[in-house]
């Protein structure tokens, strides 16, 4: 857990973001995509991991987030290369981001 | 004789979600079409058949899109298992056409480079080629085939253009013998999808130049459709709309069944010498079919908006917009539409609950659906307000009677929001599943697709649920027809059928909510259908044509009934599975009699509880 906090810090400093964590408008690269948060999906998190590449989150991937819902400002949708995708952002939390400065 | 001619040939369609696997599945077979469901699964299972200008006859697999052979969700899984072979009483396909998007190749080559692992022999149908020609998107045709070892042809599958090529090219890869290689497909890791990204990407970098003019078409239509207001604002108007159509534009088509079959009956009854025969032909049978085909109109108004929005490409849209809320109470995005659905009727909203992919949160939408008021509980709601509420003005433009009938209305949906809450945090505590979901550019749908799926939905319907629901019927009519009553009667022969019997013997349970036998009675017809109670309670209260003179009965009940008895009744009507023909497509639908019984217990439970706080309140309040 430690280990995982640090790593965490070291993310954050490195000007990393979580994809849970953005607002419409934001653009970037998909740095690190992740198997961290253990709870609450329904699914483990290496499956989650997996559904989240087989949608083009994956190392590497240009994105843009292009809305978000009323309540909550949840769920976001996210234009990835040239496709856009929808998701919850509880489900994004895995996901590092590095957004371009504006 | 070669063994194509013994049997034709199977071609397996397997591509994305919304890279026109239907329009193309469409454009090959035409109207040689047949619809079943797989052994043991209710994932529908679309097979067409067409004879190539070679003379060889194919027959034609439409799979449910997917992502991955990684399968997820039962439809995933049908077409993971047709692939390789393992679905029960299937054989594996000859010949595999991966369907892409040629505007969305990405998503799809992952899906591609794992179909060649499974080593049947395949051809890829790049279709939508004419947006992508519009987007000026150039393709290296030539290098692409040559990268993925399979022939490639460019297909328009709405204008039916390049559906020759494709035949031929099938055609052509089973004459050549071209043999299936090893399958070494297996379940990818993450670190091997990631693998078969980075594949993907230098493919597409290599043979696929990025459009001049790319699609900007969605994005502007999507800051308007997506706009968190303003969305919200269009998807109640459309759905307004959507509601109203399906009233409206039904009313007079359900009229005309209707008084077809009444007349039809007649008809039958001239013809037919008094008697049994006659009463089963005209009651039992032509009666019983009716009370099925009225639903027809609604069912096929609501599905025409559902596969319009489809096909442009809404519902997705329309699913981000409600996630949220509808999250609140532990429901999908998507299940909005099928549950408004069932303002309408319950049928047709378990029957759209197919949109929703994962399991639980379709069974969870499935057995909350019927909560919902549909409009055959109006006729019951009309007759006890009218009886027992007084039409008294309590404030402006408030009319008690009407504000009876909108507490009804909210009463179904807090308890469904209620239930679907319930089950989430008792049942499947924590297992919400993620919420991931490509929002597909918008297309403009195109008619043929519309009207085939349309007619599908008809077909179905008719073929399916009829099975189910007629004998229901019928048996319903048994129950209530005998033992006759005997010579000299003086009460209404219902008294004496089995229905009556059963009636009597149950009413205990039902006195501590203060329902008497008689209306214990009217409720064994009235699960054919809801709003045959009225007609039932006409029939032990001897007044004749009740639905028509409702007036009369409700005189007549309000002097058997107190009010305790009669709000009791509308409390019973918000909660009870008084429906057959719902829990016919339950079980159709979930393909479980477990859960169909677990829909009958809760909602039969509530019911009884409901009623029971109900009465026992009002009387202590003076009503009984
Ligand atoms: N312009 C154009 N539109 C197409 C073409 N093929 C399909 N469409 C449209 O694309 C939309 C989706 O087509 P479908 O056939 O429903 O796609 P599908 O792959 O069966 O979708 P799922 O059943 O959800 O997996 C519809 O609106 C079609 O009319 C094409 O070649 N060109």
């Amino acid at each position: 857990m430690h280990e995982l906090l640090a790593d965490q810090a070291v993310a954050v400093e490195a000007g990393l973001t979580r994809l849970s964590h953005v607002r419409p408008g934001d653009r970037g690269v998909i740095v690190d995509v992740r198997a961290d948060h253990a709870t609450g999906h329904g699914v483990d998190v290496h499956e989650l991991e997996r559904r989240l590449l087989e949608f083009g989150f994956v190392e590497g991937a240009a994105f843009e987030i292009i809305h978000q819902g009323l309540f909550g400002a949840d769920p976001i949708a996210v234009r990835l290369d040239d496709m856009r995708v929808a998701l919850r952002r509880r489900d994004a939390e895995d996901v590092w981001v590095r957004l371009d400065a504006k | 004789m070669s063994e194509a001619a013994i049997r034709p040939a199977r071609v397996a369609l397997v591509g994305n979600p919304n890279t026109g696997k239907t329009a193309l599945f469409n454009a090959l077979t035409g109207a040689r079409q047949k619809v079943a469901n797989y052994a043991g699964v209710t994932v529908e299972r679309k097979e067409g058949f067409l004879t190539t200008p070679g003379g060889r006859s194919l027959s034609i697999l439409d799979l449910p899109g997917t992502y991955s052979l990684r399968a997820r969700s039962p439809d995933e899984a049908v077409t993971r298992d047709a692939v390789l072979g393992r679905l029960a009483g299937e054989v594996e396909p000859d010949v595999v056409v991966a369907v892409a998007d040629a505007t969305n190749l990405r998503l799809v080559l992952r899906l591609i480079l794992e179909l060649k692992a499974v080593g049947r022999p395949m051809v890829l149908a790049l279709n939508m080629y004419d947006i992508a020609q519009r987007q000026g998107l150039r393709i290296d045709l030539e290098g692409l085939q040559r990268e993925l070892g399979c022939p490639i042809v460019t297909t328009v599958a709405t204008r039916k253009r390049g559906i020759q090529e494709l035949t031929a090219k099938v055609d052509e890869l089973i004459a050549s013998g071209a043999l299936s290689t090893a399958n070494v497909w297996h379940e990818p890791s993450a670190a091997e999808i990631r693998g078969a990204h980075r594949e993907a990407q230098r493919i597409l970098k290599a043979y696929v130049r990025p459009p001049e003019h790319p699609d900007t078409f969605t994005g502007k239509v999507d800051a308007v459709l997506l706009h968190p207001v303003a969305g919200l604002a269009i998807l109640l108007t459309l759905l307004f709309v959507m509601f109203q159509a399906v009233f409206a534009w039904a009313a007079p088509l359900m009229d005309g069944i209707d008084a077809g079959f009444a007349w039809l009956g007649a008809m039958v009854g001239q013809v037919l010498p008094n008697g049994l025969i006659k009463d089963f032909i005209a009651d039992g049978v032509i009666a019983g079919v009716g009370s099925v085909l009225v639903f027809l109109p609604q069912i096929l108004i609501l599905f025409f908006f559902i596969i319009l929005l489809e096909d442009f490409g809404y519902m997705a849209r329309a699913a981000f917009l409600m996630d949220k809320i509808m999250g609140g109470a532990g429901l999908h995005g998507r299940a909005f539409i099928p549950l408004l659905s069932s303002f309408a009727c319950a049928i047709p909203g378990i029957m759209a609950a197919r949109v929703i992919d994962q399991k639980r949160d379709r069974m969870t939408t499935i057995l909350v659906a019927p909560l919902m008021t549909c409009s055959a509980r109006i006729p019951v709601y009309t007759l006890i307000i009218s009886a027992f509420i007084p039409n008294r003005i309590v404030g402006p433009g408030l009319n008690l009677q009407g504000l009876v009938m909108f507490g009804l209305y909210a009463a179904g949906i807090i308890s469904a929001l209620a239930v679907s809450f319930v089950i989430r945090k008792v049942f499947w505590r924590g297992a919400v599943e993620p919420f991931l979901m490509e929002l597909p550019t918008y297309k403009l749908p195109s008619f043929e697709n519309v009207f085939r799926n349309l007619l599908l939905r008809a077909q179905i319907f008719l073929n399916r649920a009829g099975r189910i629901i007629l004998p229901l019927m019928v048996a319903v009519w048994v129950l209530s027809t005998f033992p006759g009553p005997p010579p000299g009667a003086t009460e209404p022969a219902i008294d004496y059928s089995f229905a009556g019997m059963i009636g009597q013997a149950i009413q205990p349970i039902f006195a501590p909510i203060g329902f008497n036998w008689q209306m214990v009675v009217a409720l064994i017809p009235g699960f054919a259908a809801r709003e045959v109670a009225v007609a039932a309670l006409g029939t032990v209260y001897a007044v004749g044509d009740a639905e028509a003179n409702v007036g009369a009965l409700g005189a007549r009940l309000a002097q058997h009934w107190s009010l305790a008895t009669g709000l009791s009744f509308l409390a019973w009507y918000v909660f009870a599975p008084q429906c057959a023909a719902t829990l016919g497509v339950v079980k159709r639908e979930t393909n479980s009699w477990a859960w169909t019984g677990v829909m009958f217990a809760y909602m039969t439970t509530l019911a009884y509880l409901a009623s029971l706080v109900v009465y026992h309140s009002a009387v202590a309040l003076g009503g009984g």
